[in-house]
């Protein structure tokens, strides 16, 4: 049994049902992340996690026991807010250490559990310092620091790192990898940055207006979508209007692409010859070179470029199919100085293999 | 240039408008006349004879007990009062805490007598003073911890909550240091509306108790001694202190915020 079962959970305001339906199971030492676009209901699941919220109808287990009749300050469950929510009167030492003194542990070992806290997240210098005296990176490691200092069952983070520039965001994401997996507690982090979702989860749920869409790993989630939605919210995606020829033969499918013709696809569950929807490809797996070599590929067409953009680590390049069809490709800027293999209207070869993309059930 | 003089005439007379009436009675304090007519020179007998006036020593004491008795409790009640209204949003609840603060002292002070002889059956005195002062200065504490609430984020309480603190100890811990400087303030506030009030506590206060207002109109209805004027000088001293003090604690208010 995983250690926290959301079972059926549907909360409701008014007529609007922000969390319907919601059935999830949570491992222990899981980094758990909720991914959707913003009012999707995210904040409202944590909220019932924490027990400032309770569920319409479902239930929600932690280590099999019901939760309903617990009030938040008995359950195992800390939150970083999304504000930090930390004491403005009280010193750093003073906010990790109010769960350990509403516990009522003794001052001895409050003060070891402290010190291994602030340790942990590099501020033991900061102990004697306000809340308005720090920066934005440090107040969120205070926060972070004052949920685990007690040793909960469950952190939850609501979207802990949108307060954060770029770069301390990317630090971060790094630090809250490493604490995670040195202390073993339980995450269930929110957010609506994908790559972020990508970068620290061990399992993801991509959420859409009160529903879970899919659960899986971040490279299977990426590689694997289950729907257009799913496809489009993580990352970049081609989406192309196809229909399926055949639908299972040995190692893939057979898809024809309006205007294009047939191309070949991974095997995928539950497909039906003459099932319509679309042929989906991540841009970094679409490739466009001199035609040799793109012509090896099963799934080759001709192309002219219509548009590239230089970012620097890469390429982008929007390329029209002869079906008018315009996709993107991504290349990498391996050598120095510009990558810029092709110009504006070049005719290429543009190809993948025929295990890279999904189809997509319309 | 020639705008900016203007502005500080403009001024200046409005100060001069509502500071020289005070200044005078502090001045004439200090006159060793027995007449408000002209200086004829420096004196302290006017606080001597201040010091030896039982009846004024009785009137300022009984002040003074009322006073702190009754900001004591309108902080106690307004603080609840303040956080209630927070809290619960009622138009209804904050309409009827804040209506004495808005309602004509006159009003207040017959209507609270018609109660407490009418309805309480009480007779008026020490006790009939102290409630009625409380009366009025609660929704002067509310509106203050209110104010402070509503500028502190509300998710520090579900922090707390979240920390394992139990309603009480969040009150304990984080709400009440947090409004403290704005439960202060309102103390201080109730204390000098409580001390310099004349209207309702003459409705109030019946036949047995003076209280420094009220002596000082009873003085003034034989003549503006410079006693009087000694005795305004003292209070006037007392109520700035307090009023700076209130106002210390405002900006306090604001320092945990950040
Ligand atoms: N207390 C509430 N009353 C009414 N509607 C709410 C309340 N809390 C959340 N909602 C609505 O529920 C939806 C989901 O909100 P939320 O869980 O905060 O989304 P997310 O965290 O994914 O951005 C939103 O449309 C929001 O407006
Ligand atoms: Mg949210």
């Amino acid at each position: 049994m995983a250690m926290l079962e959301i079972k059926n959970v549907t909360r409701r305001f008014g007529d609007f049902s922000a969390v319907e339906n919601v059935s999830l199971s949570i491992e222990s030492g899981e980094f758990f992340t909720l991914l959707g676009p913003s009012g999707c209901g995210k904040t409202t699941i944590l909220r019932m996690l924490a027990g400032f919220d309770l569920p319409d109808a479902g239930q929600i287990l932690l280590d099999g026991k019901d939760m309903v009749d617990t009030p938040p300050e008995k359950r195992p469950v800390r939150t970083v807010f999304q504000n930090y929510a930390l004491f403005p009167h009280m010193t750093v030492a003073q906010n990790v250490a109010f769960p350990l003194k509403m516990a009522r542990i003794p001052a001895a070992v409050q003060r070891k559990q402290l010190q291994e806290a602030l340790e942990q997240v590099h501020l033991t210098d900061k102990a004697a310092a306000y809340p308005h005296e720090l920066s934005g990176g440090q107040k969120q490691r205070v926060a972070l620091a004052r949920g685990l200092v007690s040793r909960p069952r469950l952190l939850l983070l609501d979207e802990p790192l949108g307060a954060l520039d770029a770069k301390l965001r990317e630090e971060m994401q790094v630090d809250l990898i490493n604490l995670q997996r040195d202390v073993g507690i339980t995450f269930v982090f929110v957010t609506h940055a994908q790559v972020e979702a990508l970068a620290l989860s061990h399992r993801i749920a991509v959420m859409r207006a009160g529903k879970v869409e899919q659960v899986d790993e971040p490279s299977r989630l990426y590689s694997a979508p289950c729907n257009r939605f799913v496809a489009d919210f993580i990352g970049h995606i081609n989406l192309l209007d196809a229909s399926v020829l055949q639908a299972a033969h040995g190692h893939h499918v057979h898809l024809d692409i309006a205007g294009l013709g047939e191309v070949l696809a991974p095997p995928h569950v539950g497909l039906a010859s003459g099932g319509k929807g679309y042929f989906a490809i991540r841009p970094e797996q679409v490739r466009i070179g001199v035609h040799e070599e793109v012509r090896e590929l099963k799934n080759h067409f001709s192309a002219t470029v219509q548009q590239f953009l230089y970012r620097g680590d890469v390429t982008v390049y929007k390329v029209r199919l002869d079906n008018g069809m315009v996709l993107e490709a991504l290349l990498p800027n391996a050598a120095p100085g510009r990558a810029r293999l092709f110009e504006v209207g070049d005719t290429v070869s543009v190809g993948w293999r025929h295990d890279a993309g999904v189809f997509l059930v319309a | 240039m020639r705008r900016g003089w203007r502005l500080w005439a403009a001024a200046l007379s409005v100060y001069a408008f509502l500071y020289l009436p005070l200044a005078v009675v502090v001045v004439y304090s200090f006159n060793d006349s027995r007449l408000n007519a002209e200086w004829i020179g420096f004196t302290l007998r006017w606080y001597e004879v201040l010091l030896h006036d039982r009846e004024m020593l009785l009137a300022a004491g009984n002040s003074l007990f009322i006073a702190l008795v009754s900001s004591l409790a309108a902080t106690l009640l307004g603080t609840m009062a303040g956080m209630a209204m927070h809290r619960y949003r009622i138009r209804m609840l904050a309409f009827m805490v804040l209506t004495p603060v808005a309602m004509p002292e006159i009003l207040l002070g017959v209507s609270l007598l018609l109660f407490f002889i009418q309805v309480l059956n009480l007779t008026l005195g020490m006790l009939s003073i102290v409630l009625a002062h409380i009366t009025f200065s609660i929704g002067f504490v509310a509106v203050i911890v209110r104010a402070r609430l509503a500028g502190v984020e509300e998710s520090l309480f579900e922090a707390a909550r979240d920390c394992g603190a139990s309603q009480w100890q969040t009150f304990r811990h984080i709400t009440l240091p947090l409004i403290l400087p704005a439960v202060v303030a309102g103390g201080l506030m109730a204390f000098t509306l409580s001390i310099d009030d004349f209207v309702i506590t003459f409705f109030t206060a019946g036949v047995g108790v003076q209280t420094l207002p009220l002596r000082i109109y009873s003085m003034i209805k034989i003549a503006v001694t410079p006693e009087v004027n000694a005795v305004s000088t003292l209070l006037m001293l007392l109520t700035l202190t307090l009023i700076v003090l209130a106002s210390r604690f405002a900006p306090d208010a604001l320092k945990g915020k950040a």
